[in-house]
């Protein structure tokens, strides 16, 4: 906006015949949509908020978030989120770099950035699948009504709970059963973003493919590149967001 | 056609930048990484104090809500181009996300007086006689 070319200064945005907002009705519509999806996600970590606040207990992320794949019972707590908020970072820039060549009709370019962008996603969601399998089957020795029982994490069963004073079970602290909710906020929260991200990846392929085919060549822009790009980088922004509420803080 | 090669309904065209647009993106992204960095120290930080003020963590949780607000401003800004649409285009985005503010501060404000309330049987402050730790032992079991 800073130097904003003086035609677009002297417009008349409002007289007619031309979009108000210069913008596609494609675009403009990708934008209001995202906005009401970012209400959706708002009102998810809202309510898990809300819910969070409520308790006199929650788990500490580091102490649940603290494996990674093939490192076996090291205790590396945020390792492998940090992995993945950097896959989602670098498959943004891939993406951007992706809507940069179209705008100079690169072909080629294009195609190299979306394959990268999707290859990106691929991982991400690859990442997500090895961390709820971990936490659904990984046994914890939990006290349970004075038993211990060993529970995974799921959304009726929650290992994660305070301390059991004095207790101790196999060299660890035992613990009784945390708040139910923490399973189903998270795998409700991280399990919609991830959908977002499949929808992502989908439609990223769908560009892929209509580039190679030279749809968007003939067509004379590559605005559509730019559109999916708007979704992809959503993603990516309603992961900063998962990040900071369910691991950081 | 028109020599940008951009859609019909689009009045003002934005040149297509060269290496200095390349190198806006570089730069955010080292900025991106820079701050997750930063985050993941504070987060790691929490950790490693587990004798920290309740005082002393909100504090750097509340660094860690305004880095994560400055990652938003980037990614939106930047990456998705919002900061080189025209005004009008800008507010109808961002002023309705401004429902936010209240949003989150009644649904917390309401969890933590739901917290308040059970800890206290549902007695207000002034009602309460029993300290704050006998207060906790009265739980909704011992009702009916």
């Amino acid at each position: 906006m800073a130097q904003a070319p003086a035609a677009e200064m002297e417009t008349k945005w409002w007289s007619g015949g031309k979009s108000p907002f210069n913008v596609e009705y494609g675009k403009l519509m990708m934008w209001y949509f995202l906005m009401s999806d970012a209400f959706t996600f708002g009102a998810f970590l809202i309510s898990y908020g809300t819910i969070r606040f409520s308790q006199n207990f929650w788990p500490d992320p580091n102490k649940v978030f603290n494996a990674f794949p093939l490192a076996g019972h090291a205790n590396l707590p945020l390792a492998f989120v940090s992995l993945m908020t950097f896959i989602l970072i670098v498959s943004s820039v891939t993406m951007v770099l992706a809507v940069h060549a179209g705008h100079h009709n690169d072909k080629k370019s294009v195609i190299k950035w979306m394959i990268w962008t999707i290859i990106g996603g691929i991982a991400f969601l690859a990442c997500q699948a090895w961390e709820w399998t971990h936490l659904i089957t990984g046994d914890h020795a939990v006290m349970v009504n004075g038993v211990v029982e060993h529970i995974g994490t799921t959304v009726t069963r929650n290992p994660w709970g305070p301390e059991v004073a004095g207790a101790m079970h196999d060299g660890h602290h035992l613990t009784t059963t945390g708040p139910v909710a923490f399973g189903g906020y998270f795998f409700g929260i991280t399990g919609f973003h991830g959908f977002h991200v499949l929808s992502g990846v989908v439609i990223n392929i769908i560009m892929l493919i209509m580039t190679i085919n030279g749809v968007f060549e003939k067509r004379g822009h590559y605005l559509m590149i730019e559109k999916a790009g708007l979704y992809w980088h959503f993603v990516d922004l309603v992961w900063v967001f998962v990040f900071l509420c369910f691991y950081l803080i | 056609m028109d020599h940008h090669q951009s859609s019909s309904e689009v009045t003002v065209h934005h040149a297509p930048g060269g290496k200095e647009v390349v190198q806006k993106i570089i730069r955010t992204t080292v900025i991106l990484s820079v701050i997750t960095l930063i985050e993941l120290a504070l987060g790691l930080g929490m950790y490693l104090m587990p004798n920290a003020s309740s005082a002393l963590i909100l504090f750097i949780k509340g660094v860690i809500v305004i880095l994560s607000l400055l990652k938003a401003f980037y990614i939106v800004g930047v990456f998705m181009h919002l900061g080189e649409e025209i005004k009008n285009l800008i507010m109808t985005i961002i002023v309705p996300l401004l429902l936010f503010v209240w949003f989150i501060a009644a649904f917390l404000l309401d969890g933590s007086s739901w917290r308040n309330l059970r800890n206290t049987n549902g007695k207000s402050k002034t009602e309460q006689v029993v300290s704050g730790s006998k207060a906790e032992k009265i739980t909704p079991a011992e009702g009916h």
